[in-house]
């Protein structure tokens, strides 16, 4: 019996404590004729060494490429030590820290989460995590609507340089509320929304504005203007929500200082490039921070320092009042369980990085597009697709089906980027390339090799 | 001492990330940060023996008893950590080809299949990455559904009283109102009260069974009939399936929707508060609503279906596909039991809880609901022991702490005054359920003679009792540097 650890005689002295012959009789409350017969579909249980065949083997079958994939996704070097303290038994097997005095090192270490998180994003308050960047996204379009009580239209507009499948998931959660996500289309050359655009945006749908939603660096990887923008949305008292890649920020500008006043009022992201695996999708965390005035708005679970009786530190999960299990109907959200554990690990990743190992991360990132980049649109029949600055990820035009090219790329062991022409069929045929501090001079090179030979071969049209 | 206070100025030597810092100059300016974040500096060493300390702060499965009804906390295998991080598994990107993640989607397909099958259900989706999530989905569903077929009046969801926070919560991000349906005393939805409320309103109804009270609701089929008949659909609350695995299925009882709790049924751990996975099924009749991506069994090998094969579709509820390292853990523990493995989680989750909850009774505790079968938990309220000696279900989880064993549920469900909801699981041995109900003898004894010492418990953890009111007041959420 799997984890079940009771001999015959306890069994036995169990039953005759509860007064019934047999565990059986502990289902007479269920009608017999529903109940369950046996379980058919299900496979007869294996033991501990055929499980481990059985899924070593299936890891097998996951073939791995080099990557050169990003969008949303990051291949970082994760240290080991992160993974390791993380699988500790007393933080992977402990549960939400409702009983605090049995849990500060979940508690005290949230609240160190909570202080890297503001200071990464310059911004006052964090939560201790939703789920992933997508969900943060439509979890800060809610807040940012309970939050703009100047505003009655609960439009947001949402340029299309945000990631397509955040943009997807926020109407999801937010459309049983009656929000209004309205898209805004993006500048071709520069690859970024304007502000002329915008400003036609809301006046097309009448001026007035809940929230509007900025991605930095934005999907395409370019860098879009948000100190202009930032400074027009609070002058037109209209809410401004950042979409960040919380690793760029040791580089780049963060939310909190975006233009003249006082930056933005929300930032959401994924948490995913700070020490989480890419792990087929997850799990990764959704970070959530906002300005100290919105706090009350603010999903999900927030740690406090506080004392204990004797006036020593401890720590509180806190402004419970906001949570469903205390407001129900009335709650800012319905989400309970988070994703403490990847949180933990992000912690540990970025205690050891510390602000220097992610800003040399960061540009390392950052220097090796450009190499790449470089190296690419060398080749004939590739070119970039807009101007200016990249982050880590650029977008490539190509002379032949895009589909078709990082097949043949993949047979030749490279994952050679995301697949642009479903979301943006105006760019052609493109691609969005992504470069981490992973990939070697080595790896580029046979990129480059690689993409040559694909794109010499004549029938690939045909092929695709 | 927090990790910001083991910092030095200057601290680096990560020898994880490039020695030095590329050139970012090609970046304009404005665009740059013009400060370093504070971050702590600290050696690997500094931070290996933080966390590992702040670690042994903590109460866990691993080193107590957790006995925190309706929580679910069982036994985390080991082999499913190592096994679900297997370098294939976690080197994969979540846009990766199909072709190229066969093992990871058959892992999937055949987790869809099984879950499937242990709850009667037609068909699953593993996109809900929590019970919250998942919640959304069904009740999402549910909208889609009546919206589907024109059955546009159908704006409120009806939920029992006793119900667990998220339901009301969910039911309202979802669009519709909410009404409370009230319980009767012994445990069992109030059917005439249910009678009464449904109509041409009715979206559905939210239900737990076994309920957050610990037992079976046997008026199941009474109450499907009076939901379905006033055209409103059902959804199973199946936050928890470790009473009914293999003795009864949700489909069978009439359900149109469930979410299952992965990390509570099947053993994924809860990680100080995360990642779960709230997966969700249906009936025949809900199937196009399901959220994406699910996956799908074709000629040559398993692929990931999209929004053109599902129109229908509520959506996406994630970037990509829920919290996969879950359901890869949920996939090999329940290859571990098995079609006769699930059965015995079951039986033995339910003879513990009996157990306990007649050891209960034996020692002069006072029972929530007498007289009926225990489900995978059970109740006991401290209204007397608070009215005679001035001591609270609080009190009694604070000393409970001290003694070694991690509290019960307290104050949940909110229906009943003083609770300890306690769900010992199916992994505990006989000894520690034994212990438990020692310790909390011990304590029963404690409040008649010496109520102080379960006022100032806890004595023996790395803090006292904490001043949540001054937390809230005073707040301070961040470090201050």
């Amino acid at each position: 019996m799997p984890f079940i650890p009771h001999t015959d005689e306890e069994i036995t002295q169990m039953l005759e404590r509860i007064g019934v012959d047999s565990v059986d009789d502990l289902f007479d409350e269920i009608p017999v004729h529903l109940r369950a017969g046996v379980l058919d579909a299900v496979p007869a249980g294996m033991n501990e060494m055929e499980i481990s065949r059985l899924m070593r083997q299936r890891a097998s079958e996951n073939t791995t490429a080099t990557c050169f994939l990003g969008a949303g996704a990051y291949e970082h070097h994760i240290p080991a030590a992160v993974w390791e303290i993380t699988t500790r038994g007393e933080f992977y097997s402990a549960y939400t820290p409702y009983q605090a005095e049995a849990s500060q090192g979940t508690l005290q270490l949230t609240y160190e989460y909570q202080s890297m998180m503001t200071a990464l994003t310059a911004m006052d308050v964090s939560n201790a995590s939703m789920y992933d960047g997508a969900s943060s996204l439509a979890e800060a379009i809610l807040m940012a609507v309970r939050a703009n009580r100047k505003s009655k239209s609960r439009k947001i507009l949402m340029p299309t340089t945000v990631n397509p499948v955040y943009r997807k998931t926020a109407h999801t959660i937010v459309k049983g509320q009656q929000i209004e996500l309205v898209e805004v289309s993006y500048d071709q050359a520069a690859g970024t929304v304007s502000l002329e655009q915008l400003k036609q945006a809301q006046q097309q749908q009448g001026g007035d504005i809940t929230a509007v939603v900025l991605q930095q660096p934005n999907f395409f990887g370019c860098l879009e203007d948000v100190d202009a923008i930032t400074d027009w949305a609070q002058e037109n008292k209209i809410l401004l929500i950042a979409v960040i890649n919380p690793l760029t920020m040791a580089v780049l500008s963060p939310p909190g200082n975006w233009g003249t006043g006082s930056g933005a009022d929300i930032a959401c992201g994924d948490g995913q490039p700070l020490g989480a695996p890419m792990s087929a999708g997850g799990p990764y965390y959704g970070l959530l921070c906002c300005k100290q005035a919105l706090v009350r708005q603010m999903p999900g679970r927030i740690v406090g320092r506080t004392v204990d009786l004797d006036g020593k530190e401890g720590f509180v999960l806190t402004l419970q009042a906001r949570e469903q299990h205390i407001r129900r109907s009335k709650a800012t959200s319905n989400i309970c369980t988070n994703q403490g554990l990847v949180v933990t690990a992000s912690t540990i990743y970025m205690s050891i990085q510390g602000a220097q190992g992610l800003e040399n991360t960061a540009a390392a990132c950052f220097e090796n597009n450009n190499k790449l980049v470089a190296k690419l649109s060398a080749i004939d029949g590739v070119n970039k697709v807009f101007s200016g600055t990249h982050f880590h990820e650029t977008a490539l035009q190509l002379e032949k089906p895009a589909a078709g090219v990082l097949k043949a790329l993949m047979q030749k062991g490279i994952l050679g980027g995301y697949d642009l022409s479903h979301d943006y069929p105006e760019l052609g045929n493109a691609i969005l390339v992504c470069t981490t501090e992973m990939r070697s001079e080595e790896d580029i090179d046979a990129y480059a090799k690689a993409l040559q030979e694909v794109l010499n071969v004549a029938s690939l049209a045909e092929s695709a | 001492m927090l990790i910001f206070e083991h910092s030095s100025k200057g601290r680096k030597g990560a020898p994880q990330s490039p020695a030095t810092k590329a050139s970012v100059s090609a970046i304009p300016e404005n665009l740059l940060r013009k400060q370093s974040a504070a971050l702590p500096e600290v050696s690997e060493l500094q931070a290996v023996r933080h966390f590992t300390r702040l670690s042994q702060k903590n109460f866990s499965i691993d080193t107590e008893f957790y006995p925190l009804g309706s929580c679910t906390m069982k036994y985390n295998p080991r082999a499913c950590n190592t096994l679900a991080m297997l370098p294939g598994f976690l080197n994969a990107h979540p846009l990766t080809p199909d072709e190229q993640n066969q093992g990871f989607l058959a892992c999937m397909y055949e987790l869809q299949e099984m879950l499937c099958e242990a709850t009667g259900m037609a068909a699953f989706s593993l996109a809900p990455m929590a019970g919250a999530q998942g919640e959304f989905a069904g009740v999402a569903m549910i909208e889609a559904y009546h919206k589907a077929r024109g059955d546009d009046a159908r704006k409120e969801i009806l939920v029992p009283d006793a119900a667990h926070g998220t339901n009301p919560a969910t039911a309202v991000m979802c669009g519709f109102t909410v009404k409370e349906i009230p319980t009767l005393d012994n445990g069992d939805v109030d059917l005439d009260a249910l009678t009464e409320a449904v109509g041409p309103q009715t979206a559905g109804l939210m239900l737990t069974n076994p309920s957050t009270l610990g037992v079976f609701e046997r008026n199941i089929e009474a109450i499907a009939k009076v939901v379905h008949e006033a055209g409103g659909l059902l959804y199973y609350d199946g936050a928890n399936l470790n009473a009914i695995l293999g003795k009864i299925r949700p489909g069978d009882m009439g359900f149109d929707v469930i979410h299952s709790n992965l990390h509570k049924t099947f053993s994924t751990p809860h990680g100080g508060g995360g990642p779960g996975s709230g997966a969700v099924g249906v009936a025949d009749r809900l199937k196009e609503f399901l959220p994406l991506p699910v996956v799908d069994k074709v000629d040559d090998g398993y692929r990931y279906l999209t929004a053109e094969d599902r129109p229908q579709s509520i959506g996406r509820l994630s970037a990509f596909m829920g919290n996969p390292g879950v359901l890869l853990r949920a996939y090999i523990y329940m290859r571990f039991l098995g079609r006769e493995g699930m059965v015995r989680v079951a039986e033995f989750a339910t003879l513990n809880a009996n157990y306990m909850m007649a050891e209960a009774k034996r020692r002069g505790f006072t029972l929530a609901i007498d007289n009926r079968r225990a489900s995978h938990e059970f109740i006991i309220t401290l209204k007397n022991e608070a009215r005679d000696y001035h001591v609270s279900a609080m009190d009694f989880a604070k000393r409970l702490l001290d003694l070694g064993y991690h509290a019960p549920t307290t104050y949940f469900p909110l229906l009943v005054p003083e609770c300890l909801l306690i769900e010992p699981t199916e992994s505990e041995a006989k000894e520690a359920l034994d212990g438990f109900m020692d310790a909390l003898e011990q304590i029963k004894h404690e409040a008649e003679t010496n109520p102080e010492l379960l006022h100032a418990a806890p004595q023996t953890l790395p803090v006292k009792r904490l001043d949540e009111v001054r937390a809230a007041k005073k707040l301070d959420l961040a470090f201050a540097r």
